[in-house]
């Protein structure tokens, strides 16, 4: 299952960045996303898969999709591609490959085998876990950080109704 | 109650000790059964949809409907299914082929997989996680890439428009439909599908123990539902007259049949989340004190109350669409974003602070 998993996560990223049309690359974007909650779903976080398909697929992806069809429209035939930039591209990315692979290989990992919870077992990430350790102030609760992040969104919301609003 | 898990421990039973199966072959063979089930029940849904559209309507126009093919029309929706299926799927030229056939398969399989989140008995749920309400909520937003891409694809500036129309709005309900799913969570305390049921098999009804912010809930849902089906008054897609209708203008044949098929589906969806999470799922009508009534009612399996119940709201659905005149866009918007949204969250906290108060029954 990992392994149809990983391969269709590998093909749909590459006709990402290979194809010519933005709109095209926006779709396989979205199979990425949603083989990337698949693997979660297969590992058994539940929460952290429905969020990501939440968030990534029904979110992102289409803000991108309503973007790409508000400013451009049809006629969408993507830039020309230059050397220069490939050039700089296919070094970036050597980069990042030999940093992952290094740390990769270099990592003691705990487990070589990874098994996946039961559901209904005892060790299972719930919804009902999640949400103390969100709002509880003790050693591994995240307050601080949540109460940071809806300031944050809350400063977002005001930000973009004084952008939208009428003058 | 009829518990559905002896069924399912028989069949893992005699695949595995009769049939001599390995448990990942057993597992397999019941997830393709499962499968074949669950789009067999998708057609077989849809074509009873299609029937009952058509006689409710008739019945809300006084007109009889349907009467000529088979007795009392029975057999009108097989043959319009078969006149679908003949016709040609036809290409255009300078559009993106790929998209165009891709996009009816990510709004069909949207709502294929929200269809298998449904509880249809007491241990008959094909997908149930702990998340399970959240769960759905997500599967059912990449419906909305799919309709967008629709739009784009056909290559057509009425398309587009209306791809935006019906995206916009879908994205706009699903805030309210959202918020009104909290507010029966804050009631029930989990979001597994199965523990709401369970639950409301012991406590009652959700919309009897919620009272009032549950009734408010409730009727929000159901425009938000309408809305989120592109149904009812809020159907942009389907004005050819004065909108040259919608995102599916371009498609033909079998193509546009799966936005039909997906569009009655996703009204037995909303419907079915309906009665799960407000009138009690596969939970029998229960009254305190009227012993004998009650194991009467018991006495009727669960799968039969949840289609029912689900068939009910509906019924419900269909009047509302038959009966008001259609919205302009911006007043389609405008409802949710100045009026749906502020009584939501309103009714959420109303909901709150019933619960910590212990104000429910």
């Amino acid at each position: 299952m990992f392994i149809i998993l990983a391969v269709f996560i590998m093909l749909s990223s590459f006709a990402t960045v290979m194809t010519k049309s933005i709109v095209r690359a926006a779709t396989y974007l979205l199979f990425v996303l949603l083989g990337t909650a698949g693997l979660y779903f297969l590992m058994g976080f539940t929460f952290l898969g429905s969020v990501q398909v939440m968030v990534y697929a029904g979110g992102i992806i289409v803000l991108y999709v309503f973007s790409i069809l508000l400013t451009e429209g049809a006629k969408d035939e993507t830039f020309k591609r230059k050397m220069k930039d490939a050039s700089w591209g296919l070094v970036l990315s050597l980069i990042g490959f030999i940093a992952f692979v290094s740390v990769v290989l270099t990592y003691q990992f705990r487990s070589l085998v990874l098994t996946a919870p039961i559901e209904g077992g005892e060790e299972l990430t719930t919804i009902e876990s999640i949400g103390r350790h969100m709002l509880s102030t003790d050693a591994g609760g995240y307050l601080l950080p949540f109460e940071a992040v809806s300031v944050l969104l809350l400063a977002c919301i005001v930000g973009a109704l004084v952008i939208a609003r009428k003058r | 109650m009829f518990n559905f898990t002896t069924i399912t421990n028989w069949l893992h039973s005699f695949l595995t000790t009769t049939c001599g199966f390995a448990e990942w072959g057993a597992i397999l063979t019941e997830s393709v059964l499962v499968a074949l089930v669950i789009i067999t029940l998708y057609a077989v849904f849809a074509i009873a949809l299609i029937y009952m559209e058509r006689k409710v309507c008739a019945f809300f126009q006084c007109r009889l409907g349907p009467m000529r093919v088979g007795k009392w029309g029975l057999l009108q929706v097989f043959s319009d299914v078969f006149k679908m299926l003949t016709k040609e799927i036809i290409s255009m030229r300078q559009t993106d082929q790929f998209l165009h056939n891709l996009a009816p398969f990510l709004v069909v399989m949207a709502s294929m997989i929200t269809f298998a989140c449904l509880p249809w008995n007491q241990g008959a749920h094909i997908i149930d996680f702990n998340v399970g309400v959240f769960f759905f909520l997500a599967i059912s937003s990449i419906g909305v890439v799919g309709i967008l891409l629709a739009g784009w694809s056909s290559n057509n500036k009425f398309s587009l428009i209306g791809a935006m129309r019906s995206g916009a709005q879908i994205i706009s309900y699903e805030l309210s439909i959202g918020l009104t799913m909290l507010a029966m969570i804050c009631l029930t305390g989990t979001m597994s599908f199965s523990e709401i049921c369970n639950d409301q098999y012991v406590n009652g009804w959700n919309i009897v123990r919620g009272h009032v912010p549950a009734v408010i809930a409730f009727i929000i849902y159901l425009v938000a539902g309408n809305a989120e089906c592109n149904r009812g008054p809020f159907d942009l897609p389907e004005c050819e007259s004065e909108l040259t209708a919608g995102y599916h203008t371009e498609y033909s044949g079998m193509h546009f049949g799966y936005y039909y098929l997906a569009e009655y589906l996703n009204l037995f969806i909303c419907a079915g989340m309906a009665s799960t999470i407000f009138l009690g799922g596969w939970a029998p009508l229960q009254i305190a004190g009227l012993d004998g009534f009650n194991a009467v009612m018991a006495f009727i399996p669960g799968a039969v109350w949840f289609v029912g119940k689900a068939f009910f709201v509906v019924f419900l659905l269909m009047w509302l669409r038959w009966t008001f005149p259609r919205l302009r866009i911006d007043q389609i918007l405008s409802l949710e974003w100045k009026y749906l949204i502020p009584f939501t969250m309103v009714n959420l906290v109303l909901m709150a602070l019933c619960v910590a108060m212990g104000w429910t029954f």
